[in-house]
């Protein structure tokens, strides 16, 4: 419920109050660490019992033919590349502008900053107009434009009725290229962003996420440090200047699809991002990544009656070339209804409604290895027990054919739902683009996993699961949790000191 | 990159689940029509659909919608059950939702070695849970040792029909042939069951979907049980606007199910029992009450003989009745107040009437020109002027919009700022509704963002099987989806100034609050206490 977010979708999208068999947030995470869905240990036994399967003898015929409509790529020869992805279908236009840089780049004593940087720079608005008056101009149209940052880029968006693109497109190039950051705006986005710092500690699986994100990278490291009120207070309107003169040199990405004539738009574009000068790339950064100190870590809370469990580790790469067999063996562990984890947590022993996890990939930097169960106060050792138990079975039960062909089934036959809209193989593009892979990484993606054994299986699982180096994170209400975390027999129980640092008075007053 | 974070760590809400209040709606402005109106009015983004939707209602009562949409290889579906939790019994609360589970469990076919026998042992496991409910349910003479052996024995004759089960089969088989966003949801007014699959497997899906809807066997019931009540702690115990809403609903509503907890209060939840399940399953899914609708690279004329085979398996019956219960006229005040140690939050609700009232579309020009982005009055007022919350909205329907429900608003308060302040910020932009006509402008942009956001949500599959369906089961009528634009171009000023003299009246409100309160020091929370304390 962002105020900031577009208003989009059909009416049936009102307000409801809706229960559903999965999570959102276990979906989320499967789908961030894993690929789509998955396979199951316990059904291997039984499948041979079953005789008919009359869903075998239902026909699949050859699927229809689909070449995905790749955008056109014009590099230019300052470096800065152009994508056009034509669709006619609805009279929209949309495009953006990516910046490398982000969050991980900023000053740990100013941590926060692209995080006001991306609010302020929108509501404050261009050096010909107010943030306020393009707020009225473009609501009057049903267009939007926006400006975000995020741990690694920030970007200006737009998108509008295509009768209305030129005149949004302008809009959003003034933007772009001639901000006036506005001392009140900063303020108004310092508001936001304090109102954050003092509620993060209100809902549990914020606090898990945040906390257990924490002990993987490091409190202090570049991916996790977190926002302070004392880190937020002294960013100032020249700050905010400041990190757009750094960054907006840097090798743009320019993205525009919807209903345009491409011809037009190229050479639109072409007149407002040939003229500038040669894109400094950032410098390669260097950071290191020593996973979490192994143990078990509580913090306490005491108006919940279930525990946020997180098993968690470093995970790697996509540059690495295990991740096609780690893709499969997170289907095997985490993906889906006929998993590991959620055959045996949730199917087999009611203890959980929200489980899942798996063994992450980022794109340029390691990402995180997390399992996460949501359990009762009282099951909490026995929910931490068996999931540690799933994961030591990766390394001691041997991966089965069946498990494997379920995981390729689940992977390989959903996976053009990564490029069945034009929209998708667009964002697909920009995101090679930015990290340097190849543009037809899907496709050498997709091959590999098709390659994948079980002895490949079996292998990766012995190289990366180490349960022995990874954390649990329980946050929970401690005096519900019987027996105790010291019944885990994994060492003494490390309680994290959640508290929010408030500056001296008079700063807090503001 | 990722996920863009425009506006970023700020203030993020588990209520988005509670209350996720997106814009939608459509319009074209009225008097002054745009230049390409011609092209997005009512009639001609309906005539454009006209082409490619077919519909067909079977003997059975079931209503089937194809829409052709082949963009790519591939189909997404809605299966929508015209009931939900508001239709469950009185001390089964979370029936509905305990069934739409028990629709992954498999079918006759489906996640079974020898149904013949499941069956057998799984009329067992009803009958030693019958038993063991009724001894756990005597208020007097209750016998300790009895019921521990009635529990042994219940848990035995589960076990006994869990020999004949292949866990998750019925989903297993979906996702190998390649289901993307396998899901369900259960909501207050309704059911539904969706997910998108590559073309090639459509008539799989049909099979699949018409056996779940036929023939629904009531399997590992007991441990989906325990699975739902962990949904429950999560979405609301351990949660302190999940807690909020559950209290601010069940005090908004005397009579109607709108205030009962949707997931169920935890006493009902967790005693409903796979007999309930199966009844609820006998009188809402009939086909009189489904309607399903697929979107996608389907050819209406070459599939519909073979979904009408498959779906024609589903019961036929009368519609079900509808309830007698309508929300008696509110005539006091009311509030709630939880205090505890989680950051001040206000919200407040006004009765209002269903979306059948002939002021539905009134509301929805309300809802936008107060909440939607930063033009939004209270957007500009609470956050950007007066400089007290971190946002503020009002929305509408809520919790359902099947039958008369509220008109909400809510603020997250600065820190240092207090719910007082937000109700008192948030009523004197009330007043203005009812005492000055909004502006031409705002009326006008209204009308376009609602019809440009209709169109939006038009090039995507999943988005529109959804719509069709519901509209189609609330109109009776898919068209309604773009003729309600119609409605939207009628609503005037005067409408909208009427609508909030009649709703937006004290004793027409129910707020609820959080205060925030130092928690009791405990050995455990000895740490965290002063932060709590230095956060307000």
């Amino acid at each position: 419920m962002n105020i900031r977010e577009q208003g989009s979708g059909i009416r049936d999208q009102k307000n409801r109050f809706r229960w559903s068999v999965v999570s959102d947030r276990v979906r989320a995470l499967g789908r961030s660490v894993a690929l789509a869905a998955v396979c199951g240990l316990v059904l291997s036994a039984c499948a041979a019992a079953q005789e008919a399967k009359p869903w075998e003898k239902i026909p699949v015929p050859p699927l229809h033919a689909f070449h995905p409509q790749q955008p056109q790529r014009i590099e230019l020869k300052n470096g800065i590349v152009l994508f056009l992805q034509v669709d006619h279908e609805l009279p929209f236009v949309s495009g953006s502008v990516l910046i490398p840089g982000g969050s991980r780049d900023e000053d740990a004593a100013k941590a926060g900053l692209v995080d006001l940087y991306g609010m302020a720079w929108r509501t404050s608005g261009s050096t010909t107009m107010s943030g306020d008056k393009m707020d009225d101009l473009l609501a009057e149209k049903a267009a939007h434009i926006e400006t975000g940052g995020d741990v690694d880029s920030t970007a200006v968006s737009w998108n509008s009725l295509s009768k209305d693109s030129d005149q949004v497109f302008n809009l959003a190039m003034d933007l772009l290229f001639h901000p006036k950051f506005d001392e009140a705006k900063l303020n108004l986005a310092k508001q936001q962003e304090a109102t954050g710092i003092v509620r993060r500690n209100d809902d549990e699986g914020e606090i898990a996420g945040r906390e257990a994100r924490k002990l993987i990278y490091g409190a202090d490291s570049p991916y996790t440090r977190q926002p302070e009120l004392s880190t937020i207070g002294p960013i100032t309107v020249a700050d905010l200047q400041a990190w757009h003169d750094r960054t907006i040199g840097g090798k743009l990405i320019v993205s525009v699809s919807g209903d345009f004539d491409p011809a037009t738009m190229e050479a639109k574009l072409r007149s407002v991002f040939e003229k500038l000068p040669m894109a400094k790339p950032l410098p390669p950064r260097h950071d290191t990544f020593n996973g979490p100190t192994p143990g078990v870590y509580f913090i306490n809370k005491d108006d919940v009656n279930q525990s946020n469990i997180q098993i968690v580790g470093l995970g790697t790469d996509r540059h690495n070339p295990d991740v096609p067999t780690l893709s499969v063996m997170n289907d095997v562990l985490g993906g889906g209804f006929a998993s590991r984890l959620f055959q045996r947590i949730r199917t087999q022993l009611g203890l959980a409604y929200a489980v899942g996890g798996g063994y992450g990939f980022s794109w340029d930097h390691p990402g995180s290895f997390r399992v996460v169960v949501m359990t009762k106060s009282a099951s909490t050792v026995d929910a931490t027990k068996q999931a540690m138990d799933v994961l030591n079975g990766l390394t001691t039960t041997p991966f089965t054919e069946t498990e494997l062909k379920r995981a390729k089934d689940n992977i390989l036959n959903s996976f053009l739902f990564r490029y069945d809209t034009k929209d998708k193989v667009l964002a697909e593009r920009v995101r090679l683009e930015f990290y340097g892979y190849p543009a037809d990484y899907l496709e050498t993606y997709k091959a590999a996993l098709e390659k994948v054994t079980v002895a490949d299986l079996n292998a990766a699982a012995k190289k990366y699961i180490h349960t022995n180096k990874l954390a649990v994170l329980v946050v929970g209400n401690g005096s519900e949790i019987k027996p105790g975390l010291d019944a885990l027999n994994m060492g003494a129980v490390h309680p994290i000191d959640i508290t929010i640092p408030m500056p001296k008075h008079e700063e807090a007053e503001k | 990159m990722g996920m863009m974070r425009v506006g970023s760590r700020a203030v993020k809400f588990a209520l988005v689940l509670a209350m996720s209040v997106s814009a939608m709606q459509a319009a074209s402005a009225q008097k002054t029509q745009p230049a390409d109106s011609s092209a997005t009015s009512a009639e001609a983004m309906l005539q454009k659909f006209e082409k490619k939707i077919t519909t067909k209602v079977l003997p059975n009562g079931l209503t089937l919608i194809v829409c052709e949409r082949p963009e790519a290889p591939v189909f997404s579906y809605t299966t929508f059950i015209d009931a939900g939790d508001v239709n469950d019994p009185s001390g089964e609360s979370g029936l509905a939702h305990m069934f739409e589970h028990l629709a992954f469990k498999g079918t006759k076919d489906i996640g079974t070695k020898d149904y013949a026998a499941e069956k057998v042992a799984l009329a067992k496991v009803e009958a030693a849970n019958a038993a063991y409910e009724a001894e756990y349910l005597k208020q007097v003479g209750r016998d300790p040792k009895k019921l521990e052996e009635l529990h042994k024995a219940f848990l035995a004759a589960q076990a006994e029909a869990q020999k004949y089960v292949i866990p998750n089969q019925f989903t297993d088989i979906a996702e190998r042939n390649g289901a993307t966003g396998l899901n369900a949801s259960t909501g207050l007014d309704e059911t539904m069951y969706f997910w998108s699959m590559p073309e090639n497997r459509l008539q799989l899906w049909a099979w699949m979907e018409s056996d779940r809807l036929a023939n629904t066997v009531p399997r590992e019931f007991y441990k989906e049980r325990d699975v739902v009540m962990e949904e429950r702690r999560m979405r609301t115990d351990s949660n302190p606007i999940g807690r909020l809403v559950e209290q601010f609903l069940a005090t908004a509503f005397v009579a109607h199910n709108y205030g009962r907890s949707g997931v169920g209060w935890p006493s009902e939840l967790s005693q409903i029992n796979a007999t309930e399940a199966m009844a609820f399953h006998k009188k809402y899914y009939v086909g009189s009450n489904i309607v399903v609708a697929v979107v996608g690279d389907v050819d209406a004329a070459k599939v519909m003989p073979m979904l009408e085979r498959y779906f024609s398996q589903v019961p036929g019956g009368p519609k079900p009745e509808d309830m007698t219960t309508v929300e008696p006229k509110q005539f006091a005040e009311k509030k709630v107040i939880i205090r505890e140690a989680t950051q001040p939050f206000y919200i407040e609700g006004y009765h209002r009437p269903s979306y059948h009232d002939k002021d539905d579309a009134v509301f929805d020009a309300i809802q936008d020109i107060m909440s939607n982005g930063r033009v939004s009055r209270l957007y500009r007022s609470l956050v950007r002027d007066q400089k007290i919350a971190a946002e503020a909205q009002g929305f509408s329907p809520f919790p359902g919009d099947k039958y008369p429900n509220l008109f909400a608003f809510y603020a997250v308060p600065l820190p240092g700022h207090t719910p007082e302040e937000m109700r008192a910020a948030i009523h004197k932009e009330i007043d203005k509704l009812k005492t000055t006509d909004v502006t031409d402008e705002e009326l006008a942009m209204f009308k376009t963002r609602a019809r440009a956001d209709l169109l939006r949500g038009l090039a995507d599959n999943e988005g529109l099987s959804n719509a069709l369906a519901m509209y189609q089961t609330r109109y009776g009528d898919w068209r309604q989806l773009f003729l309600q634009l119609n409605r939207i171009d009628a609503v005037t000023k005067a409408d909208i100034r009427r609508v909030a003299n009649e709703i937006f009246v004290p004793s027409n409100r129910t707020s609820a609050e959080i205060d925030f309160a130092a928690p009791a020091a405990t050995a455990h929370q000895a740490a965290s206490q002063k932060n709590d304390g230095g956060a307000e």
